[in-house]
């Protein structure tokens, strides 16, 4: 038997028509040929697996056959009729013939058909050579159009009949055209949509509804009338439910849907495969190009994150890496009173070096320190913790890992043994009830949360607890079957709670928990947790949960089969964020949920590369790969390599920093792409810590918030313009490739080495390659992992090494890493943070779809279309008991400060509870959010403050003098003459 | 003429609504449910209903739009489907049809000015062995002269 199926190698784009099937082998022959697919493969794939194309229009490998466009008919032996390959499953021994004279006949009078009803100016048409319409008119090889011309059919003229309607629709002179005429949606700033080129294939709205979950585009009318909608009536794409992810853009084979840079650039020529650098999903795309011009971002169909989906960020918002605000050459000022001196890379790297060195001279070794950044590459981040360890002398870096997953590294690395989520993301196609806390996916990690929502769709059920009606507790084709709308800061109480039920019930896993965890700890924790008091019915007065829900949620979990727990910031981001990670990981090992596909403890992490900043030893306590720094042979392994004495005692964090800065003794920082001034809370205390430095350097694109109190801006590389690689949320290590020279003249990792060979160390890298080669050498978990494994594989998820030179997707699948699972007993304790009655509400902070985070590159996009300002979400009740309606000015008050920002009145909220997001400079939400932090990892408790809301006239005071003082900080020089 | 048209208020479609969340494809039965009662489907209902079904109005949007019976405004006090399919056309419904639309002075979906009678095509009643067929306010009339035909009219003081 002869095996057809070709290997499809990394950079096979082919569309294969139909969805892949995992299945028992079937052999059929088509053309004569023998070919092998799985069962439940159609035709149409069977094809295309063994080279054969067949013509098709409305199929595509990322939905399910449809079956209207008729053009992929074959005619097979022994049954009657011309059966399309799309829809028909493959059948052991069936003889297929693909290109026989009844078909080729009637494919070309389809064909025939959906040109009398299209524009013929495919020369001067913005799809032009990448146009499937076009591509089959020729494979099908039509040479004749015989339909008359009429309303709907093409007019031999030239343009066809709509587009010519649409001429003279336009000339208000003459008369007003054809009546069916309707005008293109421009109302997207990213792309168009142009009836008079749509040939009704359905694809944009099965994208819309397959793939991302959103629904927001039908087909409206019947027959010759029928065209794709978004929303209803009086609705354009803008004010419809679309999310602008670019499925249907994507998916459309002609010009109907559209990016408006293709429009305006053309058709790219070359492309480059690369990562995309907003949130934790690590998400591949392909740049394209036109010589050094980016064209579009198209999601990759390999990227083993993202299976070829994208969200409006990674998508569309790539404008900012030439926005007129980037800063490209380096400055300096003695004084921050002081505007920008533009100098030389050389006079800026000395003037910092000499600094930094002063400043250790005069003030000791430790009074300067660094923060890596979650934003840049894992090799950048490696040198920036480098620097501090090998060049300053001391170990006080941080990362801005602090104020969000901290906790995570912390809980998981006490209870399993590793610092990171337990599963790929593919593996949610395997869950059958999951557990989200604290996150909102389809807002901060959208393109996994349309995945999710794809296996929700399939019957798998949820469980959302959170304050707020996310998306995810009733959304359209999704509906949670428990809600727990839990007080903002009692999520230990909660999770303790879902506990106690599976407990004092018996839903518990015995089996598992007696051959992976450690049974005697587990004793002890059955009498903690058992204890009355970690009821629902105890708790629910604190929580606000419903003991009743709360019960059936827990028994869902426990009983319903494979349960996964995906949380985010809003676990995190309390005073027990740590207690809170711990507790879910006693509730999966308690369920026996960890260790296989479908299962696992799942943080979806923030920021692209926040877990691989994580990895390299951003925390002052630990070297790469989470290995303390009191640990001689650790240190042993580094001062080989580096050949300089390493400090034992761990450093400072980044609030310990801003707290020794005040007081005097922390001089000098090294800030690499994070603003800390916006997102980092109490913005009046990082300020004040800022402002009593004396070398600030900020390593950055733009001038952010930080770079108000800075001496040193040195200008930074967007992803486009670097090599390097990004670790997502599963742990998954993804090449970053230069797209184009770095505009700035550096990558970031050049930057860095300048300035330690400034400072005096030798540091002689020349490609990146160089640094993951040193990662690699002294960290076990990497110890596999080169840039030629990624090159050949696309992809691996660490651990990477001697065990696992492939990988590993699913992490403690024969036993816990750390040996034997760990229970650790989990007492709430109530954050000092109390709402009273000066401060009745309590705030939580977010992140909306459109923006992210401190909104640096998102606010210089036509995202903010979507999004202007952070807005303060409160509940009807709330709103009116205040006298506060929708849009009005609202003060926004709490123990720590207060800002002002417009209300919206929203039934998402639960009364008591208002919420709003960071990603205005302007809004200065963290002047409003404490300084109280996670027990064990300082972790900022974004999530709780209390807060009072009244009605306002406009910015506060302190948003005016900041905003002053900003603009005064943002002064540059002139270059001189 | 500006007839009044009858402005549900949200409760009152979530109450016709209501009466049909029981049944399994619910959807058509609401559309139908709100059209009988009000002569045609508003388009405040469409959001209403999307809710209530856990669906986007585009999906609503769809449906209604896919079915020409339902409407965006109330019709006539008086509705005159004329068949025009194959087998009325082979025995003189054309003629009639046009007809009646020259004698109206309307187009195919026109209302007359008085607001009584509002012509529709329709394609095939089932009444193909008793060709020409009309139907007039759901009652279906077969084997139409023009003569019969006027006197529908006239009954219906078009």
């Amino acid at each position: 038997m002869k095996d057809f199926i070709i290997p499809t190698s990394i950079q096979d784009d082919r569309d294969m028509g139909t969805p892949a099937r995992t299945g028992a082998p079937v052999t059929l022959t088509i053309d004569g040929f023998s070919v092998t697919v799985p069962e439940g493969t159609s035709v149409m794939r069977a094809a295309a697996e063994m080279g054969t194309q067949i013509p098709k229009l409305c199929a595509s490998d990322n939905m399910e056959a449809f079956g209207s466009c008729r053009l992929c008919v074959v005619e097979i032996e022994g049954r009657r009729g011309t059966p399309a390959s799309c829809t028909t499953p493959v059948a052991e021994g069936m003889a297929v013939n693909t290109q026989s004279a009844k078909v080729k006949k009637i494919r070309k009078g389809v064909m025939e058909l959906y040109i009398s009803d299209h524009p013929l100016d495919c020369l001067t048409c913005s799809a032009n050579g990448d146009c499937e319409l076009q591509d089959m008119a020729g494979a099908v090889g039509l040479r004749d159009q015989r339909y008359e011309p009429g309303r709907n059919h093409y007019d031999p003229t030239g343009t066809g009949t709509l587009a010519q309607g649409d001429a003279r629709a336009r000339d208000t002179t003459s008369d007003l055209g054809n009546p069916e005429f309707i005008p293109a949606d421009l109302s997207n700033p990213y792309f168009s949509y142009d009836p008079s080129k749509c040939i009704v294939c359905s694809r944009c709205v099965r994208a819309c509804e397959e793939v991302q979950g959103t629904f927001a585009l039908t087909i409206e009318g019947r027959g010759f009338e029928s065209r794709v909608s978004a929303g209803m009536t009086g609705d354009d794409f803008m004010s419809s439910d679309c999310v602008s992810c670019g499925a249907c853009v994507q998916a459309c084979p002609t010009a109907t849907l559209q990016e408006k840079s293709i429009i305006e650039l053309g058709t790219p020529q070359r492309s480059v495969i690369t990562t995309c650098a907003y949130c934790g999903v690590g998400c591949s795309f392909k740049a394209e190009l036109n010589g050094d011009e980016l064209v579009r971002m198209v999601p990759y169909k390999h990227g083993k994150a993202n299976r070829g989906h994208s969200c409006v960020k990674g998508r569309f918002a790539y404008g900012y890496a030439n926005h007129k605000d980037r800063i490209l050459n380096p400055m300096i000022r003695d004084r921050v009173d002081e505007p920008w001196k533009e100098v030389s890379w050389d006079e800026a790297l000395t003037f910092a070096a000499d600094r930094m060195r002063g400043l250790q001279q005069k003030y000791g070794k430790n009074s300067v320190g660094v923060i890596t950044s979650s934003r840049c590459t894992n090799e950048e981040t490696y040198l920036v913790q480098k620097l501090t360890r090998a060049v300053f002398g001391n170990n006080n870096t941080d990362t801005c890992a602090r104020v969000c997953h901290s906790p995570t590294g912390y809980g998981l690395g006490q209870t399993f043994g590793t610092s990171a989520g337990t599963q790929d993301f593919d593996s949610v196609e395997d869950t059958d009830v999951i557990i989200l806390i604290g996150a909102n996916p389809t807002d901060a990690h959208p393109v996994f949360a349309s995945r999710m929502k794809k296996r929700l769709r399939a019957g798998a059920k949820i469980i959302v607890i959170d304050p707020r009606k996310i998306d995810l507790v009733r959304s359209a084709h999704v509906e949670a079957s428990h809600h727990l709308p839990l007080r903002p800061g009692t999520n230990v109480a909660v999770v303790s709670a879902l506990a106690h039920v599976i407990v004092t019930e018996g839903l518990m896993d015995q089996d598992f928990i007696r051959e992976r965890c450690d049974w005697d700890e587990f004793g002890e924790y059955v009498e903690f947790i058992g204890d009355p008091r970690h009821s629902p019915e105890a708790t629910e007065m604190l929580t606000g949960v419903p003991a009743a829900d709360l019960r059936a949620a827990a028994r869902q979990f426990a009983t319903g089969g494979n349960g996964a727990i995906y949380y985010g910031l809003g676990v995190t981001e309390h005073s027990q964020g740590s207690t809170t990670v711990i507790a879910i990981a006693n509730l999966a090992m308690l369920t026996g949920n960890v260790g296989r596909r479908g299962v696992g403890v799942n943080p979806l992490r923030g920021q692209n590369n926040v877990q691989g900043s994580c990895d390299m030893g951003s925390f002052p306590h630990e070297l790469p790969g989470y290995r303390h720094v009191k640990n001689k042979e650790v240190r042993d392994i580094y001062e080989e390599v580096w050949g300089v004495q390493i400090d034992s005692e761990p450093g400072l964090r980044i609030p310990n920093m801003l707290d020794a800065a005040v007081e005097g003794t922390f001089k000098g920082l090294y800030c690499q792409g994070e603003d800390i001034l916006q997102s980092d809370p109490d913005t009046k205390h990082v300020a004040a810590g800022l402002a009593a430095m004396e070398c600030v350097i900020v390593h950055d694109l733009f001038l952010n918030e930080t770079a108000n109190y800075a001496h040193v801006f040195l200008p930074g590389s967007t992803f486009l313009e670097k090599d390097g690689t990004f670790t997502n949320a599963e742990r998954r290590i993804n090449r970053v490739r230069e797209v184009m020279k770095p505009l700035n003249g550096y990558a970031d990792w050049e930057v860095t080495q300048l300035l330690a060979n400034a400072m005096g160390a030798n540091w002689t890298y020349t490609h990146p390659t160089q640094i993951m080669d040193e990662i690699a050498l002294t960290t076990p978990s990497f110890a596999g992992v080169s840039y030629d494994v990624l090159e050949e594989q696309g992809s691996v998820q660490w651990p990477c090494n001697e065990a696992n030179p492939e990988g590993t997707p699913l992490m403690h699948v024969d036993g816990f890493v750390r040996g034997k699972g760990r229970f650790i007993v989990t007492e709430y304790v109530a954050t000092e943070e109390k709402a009273g009655p000066r401060f009745p509400l309590l705030l939580t902070t977010g992140r909306i779809l459109s923006q992210y985070n401190v909104g640096a590159q998102t606010r210089r996009t036509d995202n903010s279309l979507w999004h202007d300002q952070d807005l303060l979400e409160i509940h009807p009740h709330d709103a009116e008991l205040r006298g506060l309606k929708d849009g009005e000015w609202v003060k926004l008050a709490s123990r720590a400060g207060e800002t002002t920002l417009r209300a919206k009145v929203s039934e998402r909220m639960s009364p008591g509870v208002v919420y709003t997001t960071f990603h205005h400079p302007d809004t200065q939400a963290n002047v409003i959010t404490t300084d109280f932090s996670d027990w064990a990892t300082n972790c900022p408790e974004y999530k709780v403050t209390a807060v009072q809301v009244s009605h306002s006239n406009g910015p506060s005071d302190w948003q005016e003098e900041y905003n002053a003082q900003a603009a005064q900080a943002r002064r540059i020089l002139p270059a001189a003459e | 003429m500006q007839y009044p048209t009858p402005a549900p208020t949200d409760a009152e479609i979530s109450a016709l609504i209501d009466e049909h969340m029981h049944l399994e494809g619910p959807l058509l039965p609401m559309l139908h449910a709100i059209q009988d009662s009000y002569g045609h489907v508003p388009q405040m209902a469409v959001p209403i209903i999307a809710k209530a079904l856990n669906v986007t109005t585009a999906e609503v949007h769809g449906v209604i739009s896919f079915y020409h019976d339902y409407r965006k405004a109330p019709a006539g006090r008086h509705i005159l489907k004329i068949c025009r399919a194959e087998a009325c056309q082979s025995m003189g419904g054309k003629a009639l049809a046009e007809g009646v639309l020259a004698k109206l002075g309307l187009d195919w979906h026109g209302t007359t000015a008085n607001g009584n009678l509002t012509v529709e095509p329709v394609y095939c009643l089932g009444l193909c062995a008793c060709s020409p067929a009309a139907m007039i306010d759901g009652k279906v009339v077969g084997r139409l002269t023009s003569e019969r035909m006027s006197a529908l009219l006239k009954e219906a003081n078009a």
